[in-house]
């Protein structure tokens, strides 16, 4: 173990070099709906539990099964009728339990980056080969399913070890959202490769908003609406992102979405949003810096 | 610690889910539903009628609001008994003032220490479903088979016994249920439970029982308990739900707005006015059917 990760130099927020979106935008938004599957019965992994109860924890299981069912439509819906693509954070096996849930993404035109097999199969203590075949798997599963390549790396449930950024940017994936030190993206120390780190957000996550702030929908919906003006003001100066990172059964729930909504409407409706994707971030973002 | 080579081996790794307690659908590819009176959204109140013992049960888990001074906790159990004893009351007033019926998920040891509540209850037009024994009656893995058949057929039989009517509905304490809970349920002769709260309208089990789905994100202990937030932030965020319900109704038939109370929650004094402020709101809406819980899955039933 290492006192200080070395993941990158410290920088900073002043004096930095311009960045600029397409278009003059000042700052670039992206939606990251979490697709996930969470299995009701999962093997333990020794550092983390899955469920808090014993096995079925049925609210934990079901809340979650509510984006399967319901909620992801009611979300995707909100988000196409306002132009926002999606960045899918996917718990790949989700192509074989309900294939219809990615297709339904896919057809949309959204991009697919890994997020795990399952939302309940954790890197904690994974040796390099075992990692190696998570990742192996999530570019195949994803590739057979939607004919799209992947190139980002999200963690399962957010759980890494010590050689999961230099593995991934290995196989040649462009970006990680797993690290939270920056609203513009930046380099990732690697062993090999390069990789980008792109702003995702625990703090405006609906997750997060609704579960660890306790925010009512429309305190959330305020939130955002503050995230994006100081984001979008600040990118004047040198271009800034928002990620606004969703689960659907958290944020397609009947009182939750027509908050939500308003906050897309808001954000549409100002030509200072670059509204799109991580990889087309990421790529706006190399062409730059080189 | 290293991980065995089977942590990445999925055997559920399949079409559909990685268990057969359910098959799946998505709701806008279902057929429509059509309330009745032309009515779009359902509004089911439900409110939990509970007894805690003063000593509380730990097997196999403490229920949430149970006691936790060391005993005699004195301060939970009265004012959880105050919702019994006063909550109610207001509760059945509001309903009786907008003109609406509702379930009560009942504890069975209430039909044995209140029977006088459980009259008013029902002689206001409400509907009983049972909610295991008493709030030490938790259901999960790990509690023998025989004892969650048991405490199933107790709590039945006490309602029954005391209303002259076997529920035909089940509410489990926490929603907690083990490997065996959906076929004791079907076993016992119920028709519907309320523990999955995957779906919007009612669903069927592979067993044959019917989901009614109890969304407890909408509920007071989450929204008012759980997450702090003021009674009438509770209420504008249910006006919100039944708004965005009614509009997707018209292109995609029936929704469903389920309202979980609890008396020694919503029924304090500067809380009331809220829920009586809501029910106002939501009976005025022309969409809106309210109705108990087995009324909402009789005509659901007899639409498949």
């Amino acid at each position: 173990m290492k006192a200080d990760p070395e993941l990158y130099p410290y920088s900073p927020y002043r004096g930095r070099p311009l960045l600029r979106w397409p278009g003059g935008k000042t700052v670039a938004v992206w939606v990251a709906p979490n697709l996930e599957y969470y299995e009701v019965d999962p093997p333990l992994n020794p550092h983390r539990k899955s469920w808090t109860k014993p096995h079925p924890d049925v609210v934990g299981f079901s809340h979650r099964d509510h984006s399967n069912r319901v909620s992801h439509w009611r979300m995707a819906d909100a988000m196409t009728r306002h132009g926002f693509p999606g960045s899918v954070s996917l718990s790949v096996a989700l192509c074989q339990h309900h294939p219809e849930v990615v297709a339904d993404a896919n057809a949309r035109g959204w991009e697919f980056f890994s997020h795990g097999i399952y939302n309940t199969r954790y890197a904690y203590g994974m040796s390099e080969a075992q990692e190696r075949a998570i990742i192996e798997d999530s570019i195949t599963t994803v590739r057979a399913a939607t004919g799209q390549t992947i190139r980002g790396w999200l963690a399962p449930a957010l759980t890494h070890t010590e050689q999961t950024l230099d593995l991934i940017a290995e196989y040649g994936l462009t970006y990680t959202c797993d690290l939270y030190h920056d609203d513009q993206p930046t380099e990732v120390r690697t062993a090999s490769g390069r990789l980008i780190s792109m702003p995702y957000s625990l703090e405006v996550n609906d997750h997060y908003g609704f579960f660890v702030y306790n925010m009512s929908p429309r305190a959330y919906a305020d939130a955002l609406i503050r995230q994006f003006e100081r984001l979008a003001d600040e990118g004047a100066r040198s271009g800034t992102v928002m990620c606004i990172p969703l689960h659907a059964y958290l944020i397609g729930q009947p009182h939750r979405i027509g908050p939500f909504e308003r906050v897309l409407e808001h954000i549409a409706a100002d030509d200072r949003a670059w509204i799109t994707t991580a990889g087309a971030i990421a790529d706006a973002y190399t062409e730059q810096v080189g | 610690m290293s991980l065995p080579d089977t942590y990445l081996t999925y055997s559920k790794r399949r079409h559909g889910y990685d268990h057969d307690l359910y098959s799946w659908s998505s709701i806008f590819d279902r057929a429509p539903v059509r309330w009745p009176e032309g009515r779009s959204v359902a509004v089911w109140l439900c409110v939990s009628l509970e007894h805690f013992p003063l000593v509380p049960g730990d097997t196999p888990f403490r229920a949430p609001g149970h006691m936790q001074t060391p005993y005699p906790d004195y301060r939970h159990y009265t004012a959880r008994d105050y919702g019994n004893r006063v909550g109610v009351y207001r509760l059945l007033d509001a309903f009786a003032a907008a003109g609406v019926t509702a379930s009560f998920a009942t504890n069975a040891a209430l039909a044995e220490r209140v029977p006088e509540l459980i009259r008013d209850v029902l002689s206001a037009g409400h509907e009983i479903v049972a909610h295991s024994t008493d709030m030490n009656g938790t259901i999960a893995t790990g509690l023998p088979i025989e004892k969650e058949r048991a405490l199933i057929a107790h709590s039945l039989e006490t309602l029954e016994g005391a209303t002259g009517a076997r529920p035909t509905g089940w509410l489990s304490i926490a929603r907690s249920q083990s490997w065996h809970t959906l076929d004791l349920l079907k076993e016992a002769g119920l028709e519907y439970c309320c523990d999955w709260v995957n779906d919007e309208l009612p669903y069927r089990f592979i067993n044959g029982l019917i989901a009614l789905p109890l969304n407890h994100e909408l509920s007071d202990r989450q929204i008012v308990a759980t997450q702090q937030q003021s009674a009438d932030s509770w209420a504008e965020q249910l006006e919100d739900g039944f708004g965005w319900l009614a509009a997707e109704a018209q292109a995609h038939g029936g929704r469903m707005l389920p309202i979980h109370l609890t008396p020694y929650i919503m029924g304090l004094p500067y809380r009331i006015g809220a829920v009586e402020r809501l029910l106002a709101n939501l009976t005025a809406r022309p969409e809106a059917w309210f109705a108990p819980g087995g009324a909402i899955v009789r005509s659901w039933e007899a639409q498949q």
